[in-house]
């Protein structure tokens, strides 16, 4: 397992260097151009000395290689820097990945809204997942019961309706019209006692629940026909012939072996928490990474695209060694060795 | 299962205390006022400024010397009087001009401001590795140098009419030097903190900057009016979309003020009369408008010879410059309808190029605004251009009047399209719409057929206006010189490539005209003659649109300077 591990680890690196490449090769591709958003009353010229002075003009090798060694290098560095407070010779010219759009480090920034992401988009995966098994594998045991075509029936909307209309539909019934949670989501809000702790929850409900739906929605579907597949195996007859509580054979047998499929559902579906979620993002303005990136795929501040997208490359890449290993623990079938 | 259900109840059990938190959720706080934007600001340095967010993120900060009023006017800030030929601040020959600073006027770190930090904000912007977004504002200038401490003088390589570009209007605020000294030309890019929190003298001051997020200032303890401003604190959040922006404001009430809400007249007036808030409208010099090529832009003629603009007129449009053709399609238009339906409170229709400030608004051109399809079927008749094979579409020496119209992607657009296009119809014109990507249309490759430059269709549609109060800039883009060409990369003002050598004179006389008044005699009569010689069809004068809670009071909604210009006076009801 351990060799297994390690193989996965070394081939991760030139697959990451790869697609680093390939990103990059498609941003430099597109016709995003850093001055495209300016108002028509600037002049091609003044246009020329931003793109020049951003270094937007320079060749794509030298780019390239530049992004490779602010990222590699300076970021690492800089990073070890901030956390233990020793400073290295050097640390005077290194430049770190710089924003074209807020001329700021791109790293900060993505530090600075994570947070926001992950408490809003994290929670709601937590919840959808927590909601999401028990109903569908009691959705499965009673199979075309009341409770299994109603649960069928709403997981079938909330899958289908999408989060910017739900988004809307609940800022109109709770901000609108009752008044209870605000539309706003304030990312500067800290929580220090009850009080405060009361104000985060209210404002979290909205987008939480949206995108609790969502991903409830999708999971469910998944788990119901898992279960509903392990339940009539030749195994679960086994379990019940040998006398076996109906307890024992759902939660022992059945949905055990139901899960492993679901476990890699859950497990790749992670890095997509810390992309965030886009359109919630927007709605209620959330501000975290997903807005990030929309913004900045919109300004052309490539840069920043560059960096967030390897980010998540990154994470997929991990996410998938660690659901491949998790894999081979649920199922004893499968050995790595 | 029996602990399954026991959870699923507990879940209910919080979901409903949640809810029951309600109730008092968005109570205002009295001291704070919430803008919202839903572009967010990425940075507060408008000299490197990205768009309108980051100039007036930075105007609660960052002030000039002279700010324009609402109606255009333009008032002493940070100096003393307004300088001109009159009161000496301006030479008898137009080369320089000399601000007097106020006295006693302290950055928010408590350090008094001086003409030095005039001087540096003129050198930051000037110098070519900066990259600075508002160059043009310093067009002409040759040098920026301290009198004395409270004395700036400004000499330009020439005489200059207007020379109220540099630092007038929240383009061109004064930073402070001692802050920036560090972060001059190609260094401007790696000063994080400074363009994060630029020291300034404004009302407010910078508590703390969220990158394209949210914006939290404090009032600033130095600011030199007693008393002001009201308000001990100021939010500035990003993000989001208009239609949502507006419902904070108007509907709510979780906001105090929202930018720029371009969204369904039927939506916004909805809200509206929810009674929470107020729309504001400033109309600037915007005006969405119909471009008419001059010359041949038919798709069977190679790259050297389409919509390339000849001197000696040989490439002439087939018949767009026929008098009766551009006069009947103006006239079958309703302008009223398209800004009525279309743009509401952001829109009114207007006949000119120019359409303010007032002294500059032509009145020559207004029997436009009447739609009448009969007279416009009667002109063409009168001229001689019938259908004459009967498939409903006229002919002129033969050949048929078929336009394609195109603009850039946009719902409001898309519709405007379709009313022309229907019009039209009715006086034998036959259309066929175009509408690309924003990106694509207003961008400048050189290899894209589709850009508002290159203009390879008969007719285009976009908004332009001139970027400050002054329009000789904005009347320079008909020059001849700036016809948009191969040669110069079809970089050019000069969209529709139009050439009069009487325009080119009155814009010469301009330059050298300093009094207002004839000024504005010289910029209504080029407006008239690029109306009157169908070179562009004006349809809707825009303004921009805000909005403000009932609850604060003090808001004077600004077109020609920041909206937030007077923010130091906004009072909490």
């Amino acid at each position: 397992m351990g060799k297994y591990i390690i193989r996965r680890l070394l081939i991760a690196i030139p697959t990451l260097l790869v697609s680093s490449f390939i990103i990059f090769a498609i941003l430099e591709l597109s016709p995003a151009d850093p001055t495209g958003n300016l108002p028509l009353t600037i002049p091609p010229e003044t246009r020329q000395n931003i793109r020049a002075a951003l270094g937007a003009d320079d060749p794509f090798a030298v780019k390239y290689l530049k992004w490779l060694r602010q990222f590699f290098i300076a970021e690492p560095l800089n990073l070890f820097e901030t956390s233990t407070g020793i400073i290295l010779p050097g640390s005077e010219d290194r430049t770190r990945v710089i924003s074209w759009q807020t001329r700021g480090p791109v790293m900060d920034i993505v530090a600075e809204r994570l947070p926001q992401t992950l408490w809003v988009v994290g929670s709601a995966y937590i919840l959808g997942t927590l909601i999401a098994v028990p109903i569908a594998v009691f959705s499965a045991y009673r199979q075309y019961s009341l409770f299994d075509q109603v649960g069928t029936f709403t997981m079938m909307l909330g899958f289908s309706v999408p989060t910017f209309f739900t988004g809307l539909m609940f800022i109109i019934i709770f901000s609108v019209n009752l008044k209870w949670f605000p539309s706003i989501y304030d990312t500067t809000h800290v929580v220090t006692d009850i009080q405060s702790l009361q104000v985060q929850l209210r404002q979290m409900f909205m987008p939480v629940a949206v995108l609790t739906l969502f991903y409830t929605a999708g999971l469910s579907r998944y788990t119901r026909s898992s279960t509903l597949d392990n339940l009539q195996q030749d195994y679960i007859r086994t379990a019940r012939s040998k006398g076996l509580t109906e307890r024992t054979v759902v939660t022992r047998h059945a949905v055990r072996n139901s899960l492993i499929p679901v476990v890699t559902l859950i497990g790749l579906g992670i890095p997509s928490v810390f992309s965030g979620a886009l359109i919630t993002e927007q709605i209620f303005r959330i501000n975290g990474i997903g807005h990030y990136l929309i913004i900045a795929i919109q300004g052309g501040d490539l840069p920043t695209v560059q960096t967030v997208t390897f980010i998540f490359a990154v994470l997929v890449v991990l996410f998938s060694i660690i659901v491949d290993v998790l894999y081979g623990i649920l199922d004893p079938r499968i050995s790595y060795s | 299962m029996k602990t399954f259900r026991v959870k699923l109840i507990m879940l209910c059990a919080v979901l409903m205390m949640m809810s029951a938190l309600g109730g008092v959720a968005m109570a205002q706080s009295a001291d704070t006022v919430n803008i919202l934007f839903w572009q967010a600001a990425s940075h507060m340095n408008p000299y490197l400024g990205n768009g309108t967010k980051e100039f007036e993120a930075a105007a609660l900060v960052l002030e000039p010397l002279a700010r324009y009023d609402p109606d255009g006017v333009m008032v002493p800030w940070l100096a003393e009087e307004i300088p001109t030929v009159a009161n000496g601040g301006v030479s008898e020959d137009l080369t320089t001009i000399t601000w007097n600073l106020k006295e006693g006027i302290l950055w928010s770190d408590g350090t008094p401001l001086t003409s030095a930090d005039v001087v540096f904000s003129g050198e930051f912007c000037m110098n070519p590795d900066t990259g600075c977004t508002v160059l043009t504002e310093f067009d002409g200038v040759d040098t920026i140098e301290a009198v004395d401490d409270h004395t700036v003088k400004i000499t330009f390589t020439g005489p200059k009419p207007f020379p109220y570009g540099p630092f007038v209007g929240y383009l061109t605020p004064i930073i402070q030097a001692a802050q920036f000294a560090d972060c001059m030309g190609a260094a401007a890019l790696g000063c994080t903190d400074q363009n994060f929190g630029p020291i300034g003298t404004g009302a407010f001051m910078v508590e703390e900057f969220r990158a394209n997020d949210v914006i939290t200032y404090v009032a600033n303890p130095n600011y030199r009016v007693e008393g002001q401003p009201s308000f001990g604190r100021a939010v500035f959040k990003g993000g989001g979309d208009a239609e949502s922006a507006a419902r904070a404001v108007l509907e709510t009430s979780e906001a105090d003020y929202a930018w720029n809400l371009q969204i369904s007249p039927a939506v916004l007036n909805a809200m509206e009369a929810a009674g929470n808030g107020t729309v504001i409208v400033g109309f600037a010099t915007s005006v969405e408008r119909l471009m008419l090529n001059q010359t041949n832009p038919d798709p069977m003629l190679d790259e050297d010879t389409r919509s390339v603009w000849m001197e000696d007129g040989s490439n002439g449009h087939p018949f767009l410059q026929e008098d009766a053709v551009w006069m009947a399609m103006s006239k079958a238009i309703d302008r009223n309808i398209i800004a009525e339906q279309l743009y509401g409170a952001g829109g009114i229709a207007t006949c000119n190029v120019l359409p303010g400030p007032p002294i500059y608004a032509s009145t020559n051109n207004d029997d436009c605004l009447v739609q009448d399809i009969d007279a416009a079927n009667t002109m063409l008749d009168d001229a001689g251009i019938v259908d004459t094979d009967g498939d409903g579409v006229r002919e002129f020496n033969g050949v048929p009047l078929s336009v394609t119209y195109q603009t850039s992607t946009n719902a409001v657009r898309q519709s405007t399209q379709a009313l022309i296009k229907q019009w039209w119809g009715e006086i034998g014109i036959e259309t066929e719409l175009r509408n690309i990507d924003a990106a694509v249309f207003f961008g400048g490759d050189i290899a894209s057929p589709d850009t508002y430059s290159k203009f390879y269709t008969d007719i285009e549609m976009y908004t332009n206006g001139s970027s400050g109060t002054d329009p000789e800039t904005y009347m320079g883009n008909w020059r001849t010189t700036e016809i948009t060409h191969p040669d110069n990369s079809w970089n050019g003002s000069n969209v529709p490539r139009w050439y009069n050598e009487d325009y080119d004179a009155l814009l010469d006389d301009m330059s050298q005209t300093a009094v207002l008044e004839e000024r504005a005699a010289l910029a209504i009569q080029m407006n008239d003659m690029l109306v009157q010689n169908g070179v562009i069809i004006p349809l809707v004068y825009r303004g921009s649109v805000s909005a403000y809670n009932n609850s604060v009071s003090g808001v004077a909604m600004n077109a020609w300077d920041s909206e937030l210009w007077n923010i130091a006076e906004w009072t909490r009801n």
